[in-house]
């Protein structure tokens, strides 16, 4: 422990779970600040206009995008990884971390669950309007009895990822309303509102927090969390074998699956590092989520954006090791072709910009920690689009070689998805606590010199 | 398999949700008496509270507490939690139902030559088998716990004690059960009140 001296303290000294629990309950039953009405309002109109692009696209179809032949995977393909792979980090920091008994993810992991939902629910109106006519999609993208009889094709990875995706939903949505029974029953209890009484009353289910209760729940908790690390691995691995499986040079490739998964969770640690740094800030957390968060978060990212660097270099290196002349190609165009310029940039956002973390100064920085994981967002946006445009367009023959432009329709798509993403965010601070107040609890309970002796005696059996 | 299922189910019946049963002559209960509660400062009163309480020989037991903590547990003397058994379960049937499904619509109910492929393709079957397993196996165990803890249970007698809702705050309850055998209405409120607990108070059903 004395090496961890020198490091910002997970919680800031003093708290009890009796004050963890009245500062972070006030943050939710409090009369709405100002500043939520204008962030929602600018993330709902987002959404409206994600709305609108739905309607258009369901009247005209897909055509209404810069999609075409050879490049038939645009934007929809491009945000849809995206955002899945945003999700990431909010199970590995509840999961991964909860079973490497990481305590400093307390007070990120309620928010991280969050993000990952709703980056969720985000992807999937991509994969729901990519199809063009969803109505249709369904008997072969879900196994029921239908009057033609058929089933769907479970051999091809388009199905896996049906599978593995709304799995991943699910658990996720699971994960994160069990994490919330406890703090819905101290709204419930705190709360003076007769609405609100009722509402969380009928959310929380009538948790009274017994022995009998918490062990369950403890139990629970701990297997959801050992299921959804095999699970969240699995996800960005099927995802990365829509691509793999496919034998278009720069897809058909076995590095795929681990390099998506730390690419999925390296945008994920840069998304949440982006949602806590004003989140903290605004709500005036920075008692829970403190500088260490930021610092551990600012790590994995660095350490993560490396594992995608050597996933790159490794690329440029088979590539030429191969000896084939398309993937050879393939390379070649991607970094000196039409779409070079987008391959230049996502080196720097996604592999020099994040090379700044070695310096602890900027570690310590919450501004440059901001801009650096937006950066990295952007930069991971590119990556997705780099992958999948560049390998696309220009193929085998040189007569079918194309170009993509994105349409207006293909942008409103994804500042909607924005909208949408945001528009829940801006629901859910506004309505559920942001923290983990009972996990919070635990942690006070160390400072708190009642407990000395629970401790003790702990120690002692 | 049936006594199985039977002894899964009637061995997670627990005390706190049980009807009040037989009591023993001469316990004079008020008619409406679920239990008498104790309201303790400090964690470990609470743990020496519950050793008290089961040394006098009360086994109707409960306790409530605003963190989940581990020496009580052990204390109060709960077996372990049924949640892994059913999570195995769950998974299991995912599993097969993932695999199942697969094979059952590609190599038998309608049969595809897709380049030459063998039907039971099972290598290809793998990935949405394992999402099963995790799928069920998840549901099992969120749905277990919220069976075996009873929930939902919108109304419970403790919510009639008004301090009661300091337990997801910073309080520590225990609650002697008026169906324990051993309960006397006086008798346990007077013994209540020497473990040091800040408040007691009856708890009408």
């Amino acid at each position: 422990m004395s090496a961890n001296a020198d490091r910002p303290p997970v919680i800031a000294p003093g708290y009890t779970p009796a004050t963890v629990t009245d500062k972070i309950s006030s943050v939710v039953l409090r009369k709405t600040p100002k500043w939520w009405f204008l962030g929602f309002f600018v993330s709902f109109m987002a959404l409206q206009l994600l709305l609108i692009s739905m309607v258009k696209l369901l009247i005209l179809g897909v055509g209404i995008w810069g999609v075409n032949i050879p490049v038939g995977w645009g934007f929809a393909i491009v945000n849809f990884v995206w955002w899945i792979g945003i999700g990431h980090a909010g199970t590995l920091i509840s999961a991964i971390l909860l079973l490497l008994r990481q305590t400093w993810r307390t007070s990120i992991n309620r928010f991280a669950e969050a993000m990952t939902l709703f980056a969720v629910a985000a992807a999937a109106q991509f994969v729901l309007f990519h199809t063009g006519r969803q109505w249709l999609a369904v008997y072969w993208l879900f196994p029921y009895p239908n009057t033609m009889g058929v089933w769907p094709q479970f051999r091809s990875p388009l199905m896996w990822d049906v599978f593995a995706v709304s799995t991943y939903a699910t658990i996720s949505a699971l994960f994160w309303f069990v994490g919330l029974i406890p703090d819905l029953a101290t709204l419930r209890d705190r709360s003076k509102h007769w609405f609100g009484k009722i509402a969380y009353g009928m959310l929380a289910m009538g948790w009274r927090g017994s022995a009998r209760h918490w062990h369950n729940y403890e139990t629970a908790s701990l297997l959801l969390a050992g299921l959804a690390t095999p699970l969240v691995v699995s996800v960005h691995t099927v995802v990365s074998f829509d691509f793999a499986v496919g034998i278009i040079p720069g897809w058909h490739s076995t590095i795929f699956p681990p390099y998506f998964v730390a690419g999925a969770i390296y945008s994920g640690f840069a998304m949440v590092m982006t949602l806590a740094i004003p989140l903290r800030k605004v709500f005036g957390l920075e008692d829970f989520i403190t500088m260490r968060h930021l610092q551990n978060m600012a790590k994995i990212m660095l350490a993560t954006g490396l594992i995608v660097a050597y996933g790159y270099g490794i690329e440029l290196f088979m590539a030429w090791y191969s000896g084939n002349t398309f993937e050879q190609y393939m390379m070649h165009n991607r970094i000196l072709g039409p779409y070079g310029w987008v391959w230049s940039l996502l080196i720097l956002c996604n592999i020099l910009t994040p090379q700044l973390l070695w310096l602890k100064k900027i570690r310590s920085s919450v501004l440059a920690l901001f801009f650096i994981s937006i950066i990295v967002n952007i930069g991971m946006w590119l990556e997705r689009f780099v992958i999948v445009v560049t390998s696309l367009h220009r193929d085998f023959l040189p007569s079918s070689w194309g170009m993509y432009t994105p349409t207006r329709w293909d942008w409103s798509f994804f500042v909607g998805s924005l909208g949408l993403f945001f528009s829940l965010m801006f629901l859910f601070i506004r309505f559920l606590p942001v923290i983990s107040i009972f996990e919070m609890r635990t942690i006070a309970k160390g400072h708190d010199p009642a407990s000395a002796d629970v401790a003790e005696m702990k120690g002692a059996s | 398999m049936r006594t199985f299922f039977a002894r899964l189910l009637a061995r997670h019946v627990r005390p706190e949700f049980g009807k009040p049963g037989p009591r023993q002559e001469g316990g004079d209960l008020p008619p409406h008496l679920y239990g008498v509660i104790a309201e303790f400062a400090k964690p470990e009163s609470l743990v020496q509270a519950v050793h008290a309480v089961r040394h006098e020989g009360y086994q109707v037991i409960e306790a409530y507490t605003p963190y989940p903590i581990e020496e009580l547990h052990d204390a109060i003397g709960h077996g372990p939690s049924r949640v892994p058994l059913l999570t195995l379960i769950g998974g299991i049937l995912g599993g097969l139902f993932g695999f199942f499904l697969q094979y059952w619509t590609s190599a038998v109910d309608f049969p595809l030559n897709i380049g030459g492929r063998p039907y039971n393709s099972w290598v290809s079957f793998i990935p949405i088998t394992f999402e099963c397993t995790i799928l069920f196996a998840g549901i099992a165990a969120v749905l277990g716990m919220l069976v075996l803890n009873g929930l939902p249970m919108p109304y419970h007698p403790v919510f009639s004690v008004p301090r009661f809702q300091l337990a997801s705050r910073d309080r520590y309850f225990l609650m002697v059960l008026a169906r324990d055998p051993r309960f006397r209405a006086g008798d346990t409120f007077r013994f209540m009140e020497t473990l040091g607990a800040s408040h007691v108070s009856d708890v009408e059903d």
